[in-house]
């Protein structure tokens, strides 16, 4: 407790620069990652972090030391080689991209791991805590690397936002792009180096094995709250920090953890969070709109059932007993169950007696309802010169859709007729 | 001895993983090999807490769970949230790696795992770990299991080959012939997930993956005929675990790392003779051309 207290604080100056760095360097990956989805290319990043790790190996075999621009250079060439590997497997060969993503990946990352364990059994004193690149260490980053880290970090950040616009058309419309004059290899090229950089600064925090998480996970989560890039980017941006923050947290209060894993996991709550309950276009928004909208036929079908059996016997008050009204043979007797239910709540329906009447107001809902189907009907046939037996299907479906808007439309279009093909009456709403 | 040991498990290992990858690799589904490959961690890990022993059953139990969890959240995040498949076969996997490597490091006392270990295996302690019946030395246990797999694997391919040849191919065709397109996706991303789990303790969650891709892959460059590309894996897959064990041996590093970096060589190799080929082949065809000009 007292050291989530003095972590909080920020009273102990290397907290204030590990959150600071782990926190930008989060919102970094989150930002590059936002194209890298756009574009989708999602997995592309994590054939990168994967193809780091020779390269930041070797490196270190050349110049000896953990010296982070060395290392940075390292990563930039492995990096760099493997999209190209990418690019050329799935360009001359007849492998498919994801088989060339996971050639490059698994056979760099082995090179990688051959490296890194052949350097530790050389007894190189120098060569502690490389493997931290393997799942991340946030904590055990000096001063002065951090300040190097995140000041890359920073300056691509500034770099996508100078060439904000053209970033987001080369992701949506590389075609445009092009015939308006734009550099697009140019750009492409660019955002590649970018997202390179991202990743060989990301891993310092988040390791090479999850650092693809860092790319994909915050956009893929943002992408669930906004329809507009420049806020796709900002929530993004604040999952990949707020992450970033966690896991520089629990490497304080717990030294043995990896951080990488715990950045992780912050972002995945946050995004799995996001895809279920973000409004609108969350699963289960999605859902609950689904079954509105199937209730809302269900009922608005029974309403019409009414009106239809009132019309027939001259009479909308008369009494239905469940089995007349199952002999429609239109519902199961659960749905109609359910939809008298619902109908009575809205007291557009009464029960008495076990017999079933239609309220006023329900008379009112459902010749709208039928007024809408003989409306359409009767569009199709004069417009589009259907034959009146072909229209009944495309109005039973458009009549719970349609607007009072369209619906005014229609009327003012076909002069307020009172019969529909069938010669059935169009009920009007009684001037009162 | 030690040699041979670690040899004839690395080979058996990754003929298993070779021959399954093959039909990853025709299924465009690589990647999704990749994905149970990592997901399988907590399960693993779970096992172990639960049975308290590196038991293989509970682990298998474990693994097939996980393995079916991921393919479910895959079609999850697809299906219902319009996810791209991209996305959402890097956040499923991401998502449960990291949950197994916390897992290991808050029972590091409890769980005989260590995060290095999950990496990239430990098949140089094969030899140790001997199966011995009275005074009888019969070999390491990891040899009897890994042979053990790979005749599962064999099994399957052989009295499934009609099924997995058809839905691999052709899907449409095949579920017009009666044949059960989804009980045969769910037999092979079983089995992967079975085979990940038993390679995993020899070679890691990211060789397992190197595996799984990369023979069948180099193999696939050579022939259009899955028989012959099926034999040529296990040809590649052999070839990686020989050469890899003296490579490692020679630069004292990961024997695993050391397998799939000539796993990537034989690819790379193979690769730039088709490519050569392609050009030799397209320059005869225009002297031809020009011949007949």
């Amino acid at each position: 407790m007292n050291d989530t207290i003095r972590f909080l604080s920020f009273t102990d100056p290397n907290v204030r620069y590990v959150v600071l760095g782990s926190m930008i360097l989060g919102a970094t990956a989150a930002m590059v990652g936002c194209f890298s989805f756009l574009r989708k290319r999602a997995l592309v990043g994590d054939a990168i972090a994967h193809s780091i790790l020779p390269g930041v190996c070797l490196s270190f075999m050349i110049s000896g030391e953990k010296d982070p621009l060395w290392l940075i250079l390292g990563a930039i060439f492995s990096g760099w080689l493997s999209l190209l590997m990418i690019d050329g497997i799935s360009r001359t060969t007849k492998l498919k991209s994801d088989a060339a993503i996971g050639i490059v990946l698994s056979v760099f990352f082995g090179f990688g791991i051959l490296l890194l364990t052949t350097i530790q059994h050389s007894g190189n004193a120098a060569q502690a805590g490389l493997d931290k690149f393997l799942f991340g260490k946030a904590a055990s980053l000096t001063k002065d690397d951090i300040m190097i880290f995140s000041g890359i970090g920073l300056f691509l950040i500034l770099i996508i936002l100078l060439l904000y616009k053209e970033f987001k058309l080369i992701s949506f419309n590389p075609e445009y792009a092009k015939v308006i004059g734009l550099p697009v290899k140019f750009l492409e090229f660019l955002l590649a180096t970018i997202t390179i950089l991202s990743v060989a600064v990301g891993i310092q925090a988040v390791g090479v094995v999850l650092m693809a998480a860092l790319l994909i996970t915050p956009a893929s989560g943002a992408r669930f709250w906004s329809d507009r890039l420049g806020i796709m980017i900002i929530i993004a941006c604040v999952f990949g920090a707020a992450s970033g923050f966690l896991g520089s947290y629990v490497s304080y209060i717990a030294p043995a953890m990896p951080t990488g894993p715990w950045v992780v996991m912050a972002l995945s709550v946050l995004t799995i969070g996001s895809i279920w309950f973000a409004p609108k276009r969350g699963v289960f928004s999605k859902w609950r709109t689904f079954w509105k909208n199937k209730d809302q036929i269900l009922t608005e079908n029974i309403l019409k059932l009414f009106y239809h059996l009132g019309e027939a016997d001259g009479n909308f008050e008369t009494a239905r007993s469940f089995q007349s009204l199952m002999e429609s043979d239109r519902f199961r007797a659960y749905d109609l169950g359910k939809g008298l239910r619902k109908l009575k709540k809205r007291n557009l329906i009464r029960k008495k007696d076990g017999q079933w009447f239609i309220t006023a107001s329900g008379l009112k809902e459902a010749s709208r309802i039928v007024r809408l189907h003989r409306l359409w009907e009767l569009y199709l046939n004069q417009r589009l010169k259907l034959e009146p037996d072909h229209v009944h299907n495309d109005a039973e479906a458009i009549e719970h859709i349609i607007t009072p808007e369209i619906e005014a439309q229609l009327a003012s279009e076909l002069d307020s007729p009172t019969e529909d093909p069938h010669a059935s009456k169009i009920p009007y709403p009684t001037q009162s | 001895m030690e040699a041979i040991w670690i040899i004839a498990v690395g080979s058996l290992i990754a003929i298993s993983c070779g021959l399954l990858g093959s039909f990853l690799v025709l299924r465009k589904m690589a990647m999704v090999g990749d994905a149970i490959s990592h997901a399988v961690l907590p399960g693993i890990v779970l096992a172990y807490l639960f049975s308290g022993s590196r038991g293989t059953i509970p682990m298998l139990i474990g693994a097939a769970a996980l393995g079916v969890l991921t393919t479910l959240l895959i079609e999850l995040f697809y299906k219902q949230a319009k996810l791209q498949v991209d996305a959402s076969i890097g956040i499923t996997f991401t998502w449960l790696f990291a949950i197994g490597i916390i897992l290991i490091s808050l029972f590091a006392g409890q769980v005989d795992l260590d995060q290095d270990c999950v990496l990239y295996g430990e098949i140089a302690y094969v030899p140790l770990d001997l199966w011995i019946i009275g005074d009888f030395n019969l070999g390491p246990r990891t040899l009897y299991i890994a042979g053990f797999m790979l005749l599962v694997v064999l099994f399957i391919i052989v009295r499934g080959y009609k099924g997995l040849f058809l839905t691999t191919f052709n899907e449409e065709y095949a579920s017009a012939l009666g044949i059960k397109v989804a009980f045969w996706h769910y037999l092979l991303m079983s089995s992967v997930s079975l085979t990940t789990v038993i390679s995993f303790e020899s070679v890691g969650a990211i060789l397992v993956v190197a595996f799984l891709i990369v023979p069948p892959a180099t193999a696939y460059l050579l022939t259009n005929q899955l028989k012959s590309m099926l034999w040529l894996t296990a040809l590649f897959a052999v070839l990686s675990s020989v050469f890899g064990y003296y490579l490692a041996v020679l630069i004292n590093g990961s024997i695993a790392g050391a397998m799939a970096s000539v796993a990537g060589i034989l690819f790379v190799m193979v690769w730039g003779y088709t490519v050569l080929k392609r050009r030799v082949e397209r320059e005869g065809g225009n002297n031809q051309a020009d011949n007949l000009a």
